[in-house]
């Protein structure tokens, strides 16, 4: 087996799709030879030239608007968003436009917006958020947020074949990290089928991007300390696949919701309501949500820790959880 | 299209618009809907230099756009009443209505909503060499959003087959241009972007198509980008209600004497077509048509509201 970065699994996928299918076209800001602020596209311009690997200028509402018209007449755009905090210039092309293209004038959008999020690397207050919840709110709009290199790969398969938009969200924090994945691209994974990553009857985590990442760590650690999680790696959040979150839930009859980012408002609160409307009976605590308090993500090294779930906050929250009275 | 055919496309249009204010005030059809009476030439003009295979895309203000690249009077109203049978079953109303096959790629209900759009409309037809080349009209008010700025930068960065028409109309709902543009004379913008600019006369249709035409032509020829300015008035209100407070009626009254189609008739009169049957027959028809639209509207069924979700994402 293969060793593969999560960022060598996205370059390998768009390099395969774009041989692939030529009306797959990249843009964004210095993906060319620069390769992209992460390095996701490298080298993707001296194999496919410049009408494909499209640097742009730093203007993320037309060049979004011209993916979606792009994605409109025909082609496969997948648009780079330097820092996913960039995309709120853009919020007005996917939330007007994109996400309305196929329900009001019957024209699909394939197109693919992909966004490297998330804080840890003490980037600061405009290059290190999660926003995901701006978009969750939004039909029309598909979001996908793996959690490893071989659903990285599978799920931007299935964006870029796919008739509809897609915001693919990439945890800054997961582009180096190494997976066992062959040589070959691992298979398309479906939207919309969460992922159980962690065997469990004790606890309920469920998390998506590098927070389900971090579960999968902590579930390690709580299965040493005897206790055992069951983790659901939602995989795509829109659409959310309720059914196996929902039966997770009642598997163990204590959740605890993993997010990144604020907890007012967060998507968490979204999957706490679906639980409890639908397992309310088999509950045997309070839903639990771990996220960041809110505030801005700071700079300073401690002050963003303290503002980001980590593995032994998840490990800790969890054992809480599993060890509260009925 | 001759002088003839503009005309009776110009009056169609106006006639539909006519219609439109009524039904509002008649309370037929609800929502709103901005009309575009006395900027027909517009529309007709660019439709006039368009080449099938074209795209145009359009504003709130859309109506006439639409129908001058051939949109369906009856399925343009259906929409208007929000039935089944329009051009968005009733999900897009006045302001968002489209046609691919017609190459109209849709009115929008934001305000430059579709500059960078028709930026990508444009780079497919240069990346797959269709030999289409895209029009995008804006109004003034929307030269002043950040995404006209960002998309003719890209569009001349890219050379895009694109051609922005800014239909000046004097005012952006009640802003009148120098209050929205430190500089009032917009064509010259194109030249911040390193592209042609100018300005014609937007109540005269054949001026319109000519400058359309060039530019087009500039496009098809992989030379880029243009800006075009139509210096014209809108004569109604910015939408139904407006009572028209920022203006004085003897404005109002000038601008009448100016409007393209009162032009166009004296144009033709002025090459000899005296026969006063001969205008009256172009509005009876529109007339009977905007009538036959009305009655298509009225008769179709309402959507099913079962089918409120569907269509939210297309079918992968
Ligand atoms: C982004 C945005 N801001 C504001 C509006 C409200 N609005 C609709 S039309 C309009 C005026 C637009 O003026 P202009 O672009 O000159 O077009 P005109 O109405 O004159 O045809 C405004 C402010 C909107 N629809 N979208």
């Amino acid at each position: 087996m293969l060793m593969k970065t999560f960022t060598l699994a996205i370059r390998e996928t768009l390099a395969a799709e774009m041989r692939r299918d030529p009306s797959v076209m990249l843009m964004g800001e210095d993906i060319g030879a620069y390769g992209g602020a992460f390095g996701v596209t490298q080298g993707l311009l001296a194999e496919f030239g410049p009408g494909r690997v499209r640097d742009t200028p730093i203007s993320e509402q037309a060049l979004v608007g011209a993916a979606i018209g792009a994605a409109a007449a025909g082609l496969r755009p997948v648009v780079e968003i330097m820092f996913m905090d960039f995309i709120t210039l853009a919020v007005d092309q996917l939330a007007n436009l994109a996400a309305k293209l196929h329900y009001i004038y019957q024209i699909p959008c394939p197109l693919v917006v992909r966004a490297p999020t998330g804080g840890g690397r003490g980037y600061g207050a405009t290059h290190s958020q999660t926003l995901e919840r701006l978009f969750t709110g939004i039909p029309g709009l598909r979001i996908a947020a793996p959690a490893d290199a071989a659903d990285a790969s599978g799920l931007l398969q299935t964006a870029l074949r796919g008739a509809n938009p897609v915001l693919f969200l990439e945890h800054k924090l997961l582009y180096p990290l190494r997976w066992k994945i062959g040589g070959n691209l691992p298979p398309p994974v479906p939207f919309g089928r969460a992922r159980i990553t962690h065997s469990g009857d004790r606890v309920t985590l469920i998390a998506w991007s590098y927070m389900a990442h971090l579960c999968l760590a902590a579930a390690h650690q709580l299965a040493a300390a005897g206790i055992t999680a069951e983790v659901v790696d939602l995989r795509t959040l829109a659409p959310l696949d309720t059914e196996t979150l929902v039966t997770a839930a009642r598997k163990t009859g204590r959740v605890l919701i993993v997010e990144e980012g604020p907890v007012t408002g967060g998507f968490g609160a979204e999957i706490a309501t679906r639980i409890f409307e639908a397992a309310y009976d088999s509950l045997d605590a309070p839903i639990r949500r771990l996220a960041g308090p809110n505030c801005p993500i700071p700079a300073s090294k401690v002050l963003e820790s303290a503002c980001i779930p980590d593995i032994a906050a998840i490990a800790a929250a969890a054992r809480d959880l599993a060890e509260s009275a009925n | 299209m001759d002088d003839w055919a503009s005309y009776e496309r110009m009056v169609l249009i106006r006639c539909f618009e006519e219609a439109v204010e009524r039904l509002f005030s008649e309370g037929r059809i609800m929502g709103t809907a901005h009309v575009c009476i006395g900027q027909e030439a517009v529309a007709v003009g660019v439709a006039a230099a368009l080449r099938p295979g074209d795209a145009l895309t359009s504003t709130h203000r859309g109506h006439g756009h639409f129908i001058a690249v051939g949109g369906d009077p009856g399925r343009m109203m259906a929409e208007m009443f929000g039935k089944a049978t329009g051009y968005s079953r009733g999900r897009g109303g006045s302001q968002m209505m489209a046609d691919t096959a017609l190459g109209f790629y849709g009115s929008n209900g934001i305000t430059a909503g579709s500059m960078a759009f028709a930026c990508g409309l444009a780079l497919e037809a240069q990346h797959r060499r269709t030999g289409r080349a895209v029009v995008c009209i804006i109004g003034d008010g929307a030269a002043n959003e950040g995404l006209f700025h960002e998309s003719l930068n890209l569009a001349a960065l890219w050379r895009l087959p694109l051609v922005v028409i800014c239909e000046n109309n004097r005012y952006a709902m009640s802003t009148p241009v120098a209050a929205g543009l430190a500089n009032t004379r917009l064509a010259e913008r194109g030249a911040a972007y390193g592209i042609p600019g100018c300005a014609v006369d937007g109540n005269v249709v054949a001026d319109v198509r000519a400058a359309v035409e060039t530019a087009l032509a500039r496009a098809r020829a992989g030379s880029g980008p243009s800006l075009v300015e139509c210096e014209t008035y809108r004569l109604s209100g910015h939408s139904k209600g407006d009572p028209r407070a920022y203006r004085s009626p003897a404005e109002e009254a000038d601008a009448w004497q100016r409007e393209p189609i009162r032009h166009l008739e004296a144009h033709l009169r002025a090459a000899g077509n005296t026969d006063p049957a001969r205008f009256a027959a172009c509005r009876t028809r529109a007339e009977q048509a905007i009538a036959v639209a009305i009655r298509f509207a009225e008769a179709s069924p309402a959507p099913d509201p079962a089918t409120v979700t569907e269509g939210v994402f297309a079918s992968d």
